[in-house]
């Protein structure tokens, strides 16, 4: 999968838990961008995200990815 | 039966639901319980529930029990959900003493039934309680088990004082959600990461689990459950097809094959046991589906198991219509079984209030899967729910015998029937209370009480209660009616409650329950009795039924009854009235 790809599917993501299909997400959207992006939809996201590309973050990715760029690199690193 | 998400129950939790039944819940837990009280709302839509939330904050279960002026005894809520999680009770565990540990799970148990007894003593409520997953520290390993102060040891011991506390606590209810990371497995149900970053002991894919398990309990409490079983036969209850192979080549007995299906009848029968009722929807001859149940050495169920059978080529719709109506039970109180996909749809498709379970091809994971459902949660269990079988049977023969008789009045003198009036016994509150959660369809106001409620009106001098038995010539229908009237001044007596068990219905009962009303508050001194219909989507049946009985209709669904000038109902239900 290449990094294009993971973005599309990250997106989907998205688009599903904050249940709001006009979500795009780029290298640096980050929780500023998307209003309900808060602590607890941020668990619900790295869950669905493990889920999707049978991967399981660190507890430091969890907490130190800054934005959606840098989950990608995790993904693609983990895969 | 779809797979639920956890995603999926948070877009739930935000869709309007105002159509739907409101309660309130209020979630206390020692460790982080927003994603559950979340996947609670979006599961309770799934059920048509409106649930409004009351979700305490982290670790404050002490001071919202404790304090009687705290947020939880403001919110007033239905159900309270408490859950103390073993994960964080082990921080407790590791500060006592070691030579104290051994009184580890007496202590905390002593705890948990203060908490009950405080939360009962300020709030009408159901308590659901968690009960402790099964964590071992590793400290001991496997030696753990023979050491009183191990933490497996004490958590063990814990869920077994749980149980037996909350069997003497009416009100409060356990949810077994060791069971379910029994069912899961550990690794799945607890997700390290989550629990060190945002104090979450239950993974996220297991919360619409868990949320299951607490809405199946709070339909129950709604009188939302199952009754009966309607089961196919032919690759069902056993394997191979009856007509083509014949009574010797069926599968079933120890050997093969056969044990899968053996071991599902084991579980119907012990369904049957516990008051299910169990009927036959088969397509067959109707002697060649019965011989297995009536000589095959190996079959589990019997033909006295059964309280409907019906084989014959009609279609399973009309057949299973055909069914409801003689046991005169909801449609939505129905499970149908049968391994056969088509008939499957096409009873979903013509009665959609069915339940349907999608049966897996392979008869080995029949069971496992059927229980996963956890379709026959009860929160009520008398004794005498084992003897429904044979109630239901006894009513199939009166209905045979209906037919035989010209003139239905004839007929029912014929039936002998006599009616037991009394007020309630002690012994009756778990019945009582089953009824008041059972009846959908004859009940004029359908309030449900817990057994604590009924116990509490019982003793209440402001109410008379009187609880009806009835018996024919066929068997006996055991309580089947309750009455609950309210002393609402020194002349008038206001009907709370007067539901009535639909297989007693048209013989002359409500007649005479009628009567029996007026007549105790005739010897009671007062003069007028009021009753009340309010509507619901099940009970239109009543909607008539004070005005058929000779009470005035004084409009706003309020129905009265001056005693001088009632005229008593007709009926041919003898009396035999026990005064206390």
């Amino acid at each position: 999968m290449n990094r294009e790809e993971v973005f599309k599917k990250i997106n989907d993501i998205f688009i599903d838990v904050f249940d709001d299909t006009s979500i795009v997400v780029g290298e640096e959207t980050s929780a500023k961008d998307i209003e309900d992006w808060d602590s607890l939809t941020h668990i619900t996201l790295i869950s669905a995200v493990e889920e999707e590309f049978g991967i399981k973050f660190a507890m430091k990715d969890v907490l130190g990815m800054k934005n959606v760029g840098e989950m990608v690199n995790i993904i693609m690193e983990d895969m | 039966m779809e797979k639920n998400s956890f995603v999926q129950l948070k877009k739930n939790s935000k869709k309007n639901m105002d159509d739907f039944a409101k309660y309130k819940i209020a979630v206390l837990g020692n460790c982080s319980t927003q994603h559950l009280s979340t996947a609670l709302k979006g599961y309770g839509y799934k059920e048509n529930y409106n649930f409004e939330l009351f979700d305490a904050d982290y670790n404050q279960i002490d001071g919202e029990i404790f304090d009687d002026n705290s947020n939880l005894y403001k919110f007033k809520p239905n159900y309270i959900v408490i859950y103390i999680c073993a994960e964080k009770l082990y921080e407790d565990f590791v500060k006592t003493d070691i030579s104290l540990r051994d009184k580890f799970a007496d202590n905390i148990i002593n705890k948990i039934n203060n908490y009950w007894q405080i939360i009962n003593s300020r709030l009408d409520t159901n308590i659901l309680q968690f009960n402790f997953i099964e964590m071992d520290d590793k400290v001991f390993g496997n030696f753990s088990n023979k050491l009183p102060n191990s933490y497996i040891y004490q958590i063990r011991k814990l869920n077994y004082l749980l149980m037996e506390l909350s069997s003497k606590v009416k009100n409060a209810f356990i949810i077994d959600l060791n069971n379910i990371q029994n069912t899961y497995g550990r690794n799945e149900f607890y997700d390290s990461k989550l629990y060190y970053i945002a104090k979450m002991p239950i993974s996220t894919n297991m919360l619409p689990e868990v949320a299951k398990q607490v809405v199946d309990i709070i339909k129950s409490l709604n009188g939302r459950f199952k009754k009966c079983v309607i089961l196919d036969l032919d690759n069902t209850l056993w394997g191979g097809v009856i007509g083509d192979d014949g009574i010797k080549s069926i599968q079933i007995g120890e050997l093969g094959l056969g044990h899968a299906f053996s071991d599902f009848q084991v579980w119907l029968k012990e369904l049957k046991n516990r008051g299910i009722i169990l009927a036959v929807c088969s397509k067959n001859n109707e002697d060649i589906a019965k011989e297995p149940f009536e000589n095959h050495p190996e079959m589990v169920l019997r033909l006295d198991d059964i309280s409907m059978f019906v084989a014959n080529w009609e279609d399973k719709a009309s057949n299973i219509k055909h069914i409801q109506e003689t046991i005169n039970i909801g449609m939505d109180s129905i499970v149908f079984i049968d391994d056969n996909p088509f008939e499957r749809n096409l009873v979903r498709s013509i009665i959609p209030d069915i339940t349907v379970p999608e049966l897996p091809e392979d008869p080995a994971e029949y069971l496992t899967y059927l229980k996963s459902l956890n379709l026959f949660e009860t929160t009520s269990y008398s004794e005498n729910d084992k003897d429904r079988t044979k109630q239901y049977q006894a009513e199939v023969g009166r209905e045979s015998m209906k037919n035989s008789f010209n003139d239905f009045n004839d007929y029912l003198k014929s039936l002998d029937m006599v009616a037991t009036v009394h007020k309630f016994s002690e012994f009756e509150i778990p019945r009582l209370s089953q009824l008041t959660q059972r009846s959908n369809q004859f009940n004029l106001r359908t309030i449900r009480y817990t057994e604590a409620e009924i116990e509490a009106i019982s003793n209440d001098n402001n109410y008379i209660t009187l609880s009806f038995s009835l018996k024919d010539k066929f068997g006996d229908y055991g309580l089947i009616s309750l009455v609950i009237m309210k002393k609402i001044d020194a002349n008038s007596l206001f009907i709370d409650s007067w539901l009535m068990s639909c297989r007693v219905l048209k013989r002359g009962m409500e007649e005479f329950i009628i009567n029996s009303v007026v007549e105790k508050a005739k010897e009671n001194g007062f003069s007028k009795v009021i009753g009340e219909y309010i509507k619901t989507p099940k009970n239109s049946m009543v909607e008539h039924m004070y005005s058929k009985l000779g009470f005035k209709d004084v409009g706003d669904g309020k129905f009265e009854a001056i005693i001088d000038d009632f005229k008593y109902n007709k009926t041919n239900i003898k009396g035999d009235i026990e005064n206390e």
